[in-house]
């Protein structure tokens, strides 16, 4: 294949992987902006969602779409009530302190991943994706008889990876509403910016924090429902989306949720492209470097705020 | 109405409040006087239900509010100004006025009734609080209290740092909302702006609550001044 349509056909790899990564690290994100609180266990919430989106998609049999559909309500649904189960009876006990917060998140992931290990077992399960077809994409280059449509072999895509990148735009999208639009979102942000004066005002942040936890699981979980029926579910598969978001949240700015939707982007369209024409390790080490550079360079991220 | 009972406060292990006790009525005005770090702040954020009581109890109008979760307090009416006005910065005014409108689910008329009090906010109404003068922000954070339609008002340090004609502006809303009932507490350090509108005042010093006189006594026995606060 030509280095153009190459490149357009890792470009599209890199989409997904950025649709994902918007979703699982703009969880990560909203629980830091919001509570404070450095969420180590945020990939065993990934891992949930997608464990859970496997065991519901298996129970339906006929049409894949109904099982993967049950699996995209239920699956966040249950990450959500889990975390915010956790906050009540651990991030509250130890009253949200950084210090303690980042170890008892290290508990909760194990925990998790453990139980998961013990429920489900060690194999990776499969999803069937609810549609599948393959869709050719055409070339447009400029030759000797002038401008041509050319259908290079290999340059293709399905229509569920479209679909993922659709889907967490809209996702997304239905989270910048919830933020700016509602009043749920004012609350949330009130808390953020002075969780004492919020107090003060009759908004009751324990509650507010239970919620913002759940929320943070339940993108990272939609994130994993939307990614199952690429890569299978496995309870050991949390690591690299915790890593990745940490980077991105990283690089976008800690609390910064439009910083965050950028990093995402980068971050995943140079995986996706350094993992089709290099190495996925490559990848990684160079996306670890950008963050490096950015903490000795600009270490409140690209659009956060100097603290 | 608001009577707090020999309350005992702590910051984790530094105690701050040994037994402080005050009454504010309906329709006055009470100034609570002391030297910095007398517990002044304390007193007041202890009456939100921010820190934790180790010991006494805040009553309104008999009913003990200090046994409540501190973000059901402020919903007893109870509008609160902190000191630094505490804002939430990236908030616009109009999101500042709708978050104390939220509190005691006070509808249009009562966010009407604000912006009539605060002309120059409704010209800033998309306005980030962070980027308004300090006047300006010492308005929305009244204003914001009185999106409660308070039955008391809390004012730490409403005129730290203004200009006087904004002192002279929030003293009018202050005597204002006396002269509509509400019990108003508030913590000052110029002594010429305590003497002008207060009713009462209550000396403060290490946590205690030395001595409560009205204004007018005060007035005739400026010596006082001189030996609680070394004025």
């Amino acid at each position: 294949m030509d280095f153009g349509p190459h490149l357009l056909l890792a470009s599209l790899e890199g989409a997904v992987t950025a649709a994902i990564l918007a979703l699982t690290a703009m969880g990560l994100s909203i629980v830091f902006g919001v509570m404070r609180v450095v969420n180590v266990a945020h990939g065993e919430f990934f891992m949930i969602g997608a464990v859970i989106a496997w065991a519901v998609a298996s129970s339906f049999t006929g049409n894949p779409a109904i099982g993967f559909i049950a699996a995209l309500i239920v699956a966040p649904l249950i990450a959500g009530i889990i975390a915010a189960v956790a906050d009540k009876l651990i991030l509250q006990r130890v009253n949200y302190d950084p210090d303690r917060t980042i170890v008892a998140t290290i508990g909760l992931l194990y925990i998790i991943q453990q139980t998961a290990l013990m429920t489900f077992g060690p194999d990776a399960r499969p999803v069937t994706p609810p549609f599948n077809t393959r869709l050719s994409l055409p070339w447009f280059e400029i030759g000797e008889s002038g401008f041509v449509m050319t259908w290079p072999w290999g340059l293709s895509t399905t229509s569920y990876k479209l679909f993922v990148i659709v889907a967490a735009i809209a996702v997304l999208t239905g989270l910048w509403v919830l933020m700016t639009r509602t009043k749920a979102g004012l609350i949330m942000r009130a808390t953020q910016q002075d969780s004492e004066t919020a107090q003060a005002f009759g908004v009751p942040v324990k509650r507010v924090y239970s919620y913002v936890f759940g929320l943070g699981a339940g993108l990272a979980a939609v994130g994993a429902v939307l990614v199952v029926p690429i890569q299978q579910a496995h309870y050991l598969m949390g690591h690299d989306p915790l890593l990745l978001s940490f980077i991105v949240v990283i690089i976008g700015g800690l609390g910064s949720l439009p910083g965050t939707v950028i990093a995402a982007i980068l971050i995943g369209m140079s995986d996706g492209i350094i993992s089709v024409f290099f190495s996925p390790t490559l990848a990684k080490i160079i996306a670890t470097l950008v963050v490096a550079l950015v903490l000795v360079f600009r270490p409140h991220g690209l659009l956060g705020k100097k603290v | 109405m608001l009577e707090v009972d020999d309350i005992h406060v702590a910051y984790g292990q530094v105690k701050v409040l040994f037994g402080t006790s005050l009454k504010a009525q309906s329709g006055e005005i009470l100034c609570l006087l002391g030297r910095n770090g007398a517990g002044k702040t304390t007193i007041m954020k202890s009456i939100m239900g921010l820190l934790p009581l180790s010991a006494g109890t805040v009553k309104l109008d008999g009913k003990v509010i200090s046994e409540m979760p501190a973000h059901e307090i402020p919903k007893e009416r109870i509008g609160y100004v902190p000191q630094g006005r505490r804002l939430f910065p990236e908030l616009t005014v109009s999101e500042n006025i709708e978050i104390g409108l939220m509190t005691c689910q006070e509808q249009n008329d009562t966010r009407e009734w604000v912006l009539d009090i605060f002309p120059r906010l409704r010209e800033r109404l998309d306005q980030q609080a962070s980027t308004l003068s300090g006047g300006e922000q010492q308005m929305l954070a009244t204003a914001r209290a009185l999106c409660l339609r308070p039955r008391v008002l809390l004012l730490d340090e409403p005129t730290e740092g203004l200009q006087p004609s904004m002192i002279e502006q929030i003293r009018q809303v202050v005597v204002r909302m006396k002269s509509e009932g509400v019990a108003v507490i508030m913590v000052e350090q110029r002594v010429d702006a305590v003497l002008s509108i207060a009713d009462k005042v209550t000396f403060i010093e290490h946590g205690n609550d030395l001595e409560s006189v009205t204004a007018d006594y005060l007035r005739e026995h400026p010596e006082l001044l001189k030996k609680h606060l070394g004025v």
